[in-house]
C-alpha cells in the first residue's frame, strides 16, 4: 500500500500571526521587569542579600546533590513521551487504518506497559 | 493576506531568523562556561530548528521537535545537570587536548561544507509531513520497525532502572 | 481603503485583542480567587479599592511596580532575571492557537477567530505548555536556596509526570474525532449529543464519548498548573513560596501572571476536546447572519471557560493538599494506566466502526 501523496500549499504563512503577538507579550514583560529598576528604591546589605532561610544564617550551600528518583522519574517519562509521539500519527488515521491499525497499536502498547510494570515491581513510582 | 505578503519572500526570511537563532544558541550551548545556560540555549537550538522544519511544510515533525527534544530531552539534561552539581567547569583541562579538540570541530566543519556545499537538496520530492500521512506509513510498509522501536523504548526503560538500582542489592531507593 | 488592507487591519486588531483577552483574565482572576477565597472562608476580602474591591488588581499592580527588585547575593543572574520571563511566555503562546469563536467576516473573506489555525493544534499546544517547566525549575535552581531548589525539583517532577496523563488522554479524543486541528475538533462537534446522520460518526460532545478522559485531563490539568490539590512546589507550610520564594516586585508577579495563563489555556483546552468549543444547543438553528453567529459563539465559549477557571478556584479553596508520595502515585499508577486503557478501548470500537 503506497500513501497517497499530498501537496502542501505553504502552510507556513499560516503562523506568521505568532510574530506580531509575541512581540507584545515579549514587550509587556519587559516593559514589567525594567519598571520596578527606575520606580523603586534598591538598597543592599549583606545580610539582606542572603537566601531566605526561616531567619537564620543559610547553611551551607543550596546546590546540594539531590535523589536519583528525580532522574529515574525525567527518563520515564521521555520514554513515555517518545510513546505517546509514536501514537498520535495512529490516533488521527485510526478509522482508515482499522484492525490492522489497531493490532499494531496494541502491541506496541502493551510492550511498554511491561515498561512500566517493571518500573511498579521495582518500586521506581513508589517515593518514602 | 496573501496580497500583501509575499508568501515565498516570507519563508526566505523566517528560513534565516531561524538559521540564526540555532547558529547563534549553539555557540552558546558551546562557549558558555555554566552548564545551566547552556542547557537553555540548547533549547533555544531546538526551538530555532522547529521552526526550520515548519518552513519545510514538516508539521508533525516540527511539534515532535517541541514536544520530545525541547520539552522532554531538556528536562533530563537539566536534572543531569542539577543532580551532578556541575555549576562550574570541574576540570582545569590542559589547553593542548582542547586546541586539538576545536582543530578537529574545525576541520570536520570543512570537511561537511566541502561533501555538502555542493549537493542539491531533494526535500521537493518529500512527502506530506502531516500526522495522517505518517500514521499509515507506520501502519503500512514500515509495521516493523514500529514495533521495534516499543522494544527499544522497553530496553532503555529497563536499563535505565537496573543502572540507578542501589549497589547493594536493595530496591531502587 | 483597500479591501486588502482593511482584512489586514482586521487580522492585526485580532491579534491584538486575543493578546488583550489574555492579559485581562490575570487581573480578573485573582479579583474573582481572593473575593471568593474570601467568601468560602467567612472573611470580608478586598472590598476597599474601587466598588466592591473591584479595581484591587490595579493596585496590586502599582504595589507590584513600586517594590524594590531584590536577588539574592548567590543568586545566578543571568538566569535569576530569564526565569519568571520562560515561565510566563509559553502559555501566552498556547493561546495563539485557541479558536474562541466561529471565523468573522470581513470584507467577504472569512477571519478565523484564531491567531495560528494549525493543523497540529493539539500537539503543538502540548508541546508548548511543556516548555513552562524550564521557567520554573530554574528559577528555583537560580536563586540558590533550598525552598526554591526544593520547590523547583518538585515542581518539574510534578509537571512531566502528569503530562503523560494529559498527552495521553487527549490521544483517546483524537481517535474519537480523527484531526489534530483544534478548529476542526469543534466543528466535529456540532450536535449537543449524537452521531453524524451522513458518516455515522460521534457528532456529539465529546465529554459524553469520552468521559474517562475528560476526567482524566481535568485532574491532569490541575497539576500542570501547579493549582491545589497539586500544589506541591509551593506548599506554603513546607517551603516557603517554593520556587519563587526568593522573588520580589514584577518578577514574582510574572510567576502568577503565567500560571493564570496557563490556567486559561486549560480552560480552554478542555472546553475545545470536550464540551463542543463555542457550540450551543439551539444557535444553529436560529439562521444567524455570520458575524452575529461569531459574536454569539464568542460568548458562549467565553462562558463554558469561564465555568472552568471557576472550578479552578472552587476545587483551590474546598480541598486539602496532596501529600508529595501520593502525588507521584496517582500520576503514574492511576492516571497514567487508566488513560493506557481508555486509548486501547476507544481504539478498539473506533477501529470496528
Amino acid at each position: 500500500m503506497s500513501p497517497t501523496l499530498a501537496v502542501q500549499t505553504s502552510p507556513f504563512v499560516d503562523y506568521v500571526g505568532i510574530a506580531p503577538y509575541l512581540l507584545l507579550v515579549v514587550g509587556m514583560i519587559v516593559v514589567l521587569m525594567v519598571l520596578p529598576l527606575l520606580l523603586a528604591k534598591t538598597t543592599r546589605h549583606r545580610v539582606k542579600d542572603e537566601a531566605y532561610e526561616c531567619g537564620l544564617p543559610p547553611q551551607g550551600t543550596a546546590k546540594q546533590r539531590f535523589s536519583v528518583h528525580f532522574y529515574m522519574v525525567a527518563v520515564l517519562f521521555i520514554l513515555f513521551d517518545i510513546e505517546a509521539v509514536f501514537l498520535f500519527p495512529w490516533a488521527t488515521s485510526v478509522q482508515e487504518l482499522g484492525p490492522i491499525g489497531f493490532s499494531g497499536a496494541v502491541v506496541f502498547v502493551a510492550v511498554l506497559g511491561l515498561g512500566l510494570a517493571y518500573a511498579w515491581r521495582k518500586r521506581v513510582l513508589d517515593w518514602n | 493576506m496573501d496580497a500583501l505578503i509575499d508568501p515565498t519572500l516570507l519563508t526566505r526570511i523566517a528560513f534565516y531568523f531561524f538559521s540564526a537563532l540555532s547558529i547563534v544558541a549553539a555557540l552558546f550551548v558551546v562557549v558558555h562556561r555554566n552548564p545551566i545556560v547552556s542547557a537553555v540555549a540548547l533549547v533555544m537550538t531546538f526551538l530555532g530548528v522547529a521552526g526550520l522544519y515548519l518552513t519545510l511544510g514538516a508539521t508533525f515533525l516540527t511539534a515532535v521537535q517541541i514536544l520530545v527534544y525541547a520539552g522532554a530531552i531538556m528536562v533530563l539534561f537539566l536534572f543531569v545537570i542539577m543532580l551532578l552539581n556541575l555549576e562550574k567547569d570541574p576540570f582545569e583541562e590542559p589547553h593542548v587536548p582542547r586546541l586539538l579538540g576545536a582543530g578537529l570541530a574545525i576541520a570536520l566543519l570543512f570537511g561537511l561544507v566541502a561533501v555538502l556545499g555542493g549537493t542539491v537538496a531533494v526535500g521537493t520530492s518529500i512527502r506530506s509531513g502531516s500526522a495522517e500521512e505518517i500514521g499509515k506509513i507506520f501502519f503500512g510498509e514500515y509495521i516493523f520497525p514500529f514495533e521495534m522501536a516499543s522494544l527499544l523504548l522497553l530496553v532503555a526503560m529497563i536499563g535505565v532502572i537496573v543502572v540507578a538500582r542501589r549497589s547493594d542489592g536493595k530496591e531502587a531507593l | 481603503m483597500s479591501p486588502d488592507i482593511a482584512y489586514f487591519a482586521a487580522t492585526l486588531a485580532k491579534i491584538v485583542a486575543i493578546f488583550l483577552l489574555s492579559v485581562h483574565v490575570v487581573p480578573i482572576m485573582v479579583i474573582l480567587e481572593r473575593r471568593i477565597s474570601a467568601w468560602v472562608q467567612f472573611r470580608i476580602g478586598p472590598n476597599r479599592v474601587g466598588p466592591l474591591g473591584l479595581f484591587q488588581p490595579l493596585a496590586d499592580l502599582v504595589k507590584f511596580l513600586g517594590k524594590e527588585d531584590f536577588v539574592p547575593a548567590q543568586a545566578n543572574k543571568v538566569l535569576f532575571w530569564a526565569a519568571p520571563a520562560l515561565t510566563c511566555l509559553p502559555p501566552f503562546l498556547v493561546m495563539t492557537l485557541i479558536p474562541f469563536a466561529p471565523p468573522f467576516e470581513v470584507m467577504g473573506r472569512e477571519l478565523p477567530a484564531v491567531i495560528v489555525d494549525s493543523s497540529i493544534g493539539i500537539i503543538l499546544a502540548l508541546a508548548l505548555s511543556s516548555l513552562t517547566v524550564y521557567g520554573i525549575a530554574i528559577g528555583g535552581w537560580s536563586s540558590n536556596s533550598k525552598y526554591s531548589l526544593l520547590g523547583g525539583l518538585r515542581s518539574s517532577a510534578q509537571m512531566i509526570s502528569y503530562e503523560l496523563a494529559l498527552g495521553l488522554s487527549v490521544l483517546a479524543v483524537i481517535c474519537v474525532s480523527g484531526t489534530l486541528n483544534l478548529s476542526d475538533m469543534i466543528t466535529r462537534q456540532t450536535a449537543f449529543f449524537g452521531f453524524d446522520d451522513a458518516t455515522g460518526n460521534w457528532a456529539g460532545w465529546n465529554i459524553f464519548s469520552q468521559p474517562v478522559a475528560f476526567l482524566v485531563f481535568l485532574v491532569a490539568s490541575y497539576a500542570e498548573t501547579n493549582r491545589l490539590p497539586f500544589d506541591l512546589p509551593e506548599a506554603e507550610s513546607e517551603l516557603v513560596g517554593g520556587y519563587h520564594t526568593e522573588y520580589s516586585a514584577t518578577k514574582f508577579s510574572l510567576f502568577f501572571m503565567g500560571e493564570y495563563i496557563g490556567m486559561l489555556g486549560m480552560a480552554c483546552l478542555i472546553v475545545i476536546l470536550f464540551l463542543g468549543g463555542w457550540h450551543l444547543p439551539g444557535v444553529a438553528a436560529l439562521d444567524l447572519s455570520p458575524n452575529v453567529f461569531a459574536l454569539v459563539g464568542l460568548l458562549v465559549f467565553m462562558a463554558k471557560v469561564g465555568f472552568f477557571l471557576l472550578l479552578f478556584i472552587q476545587v483551590r479553596w474546598t480541598l486539602p493538599r496532596f501529600r508529595y508520595d501520593q502525588l507521584m502515585q496517582v500520576g503514574w499508577k492511576v492516571l497514567l494506566p487508566i488513560a493506557l486503557a481508555n486509548i486501547l478501548v476507544t481504539g478498539f470500537v473506533v477501529a470496528w466502526s
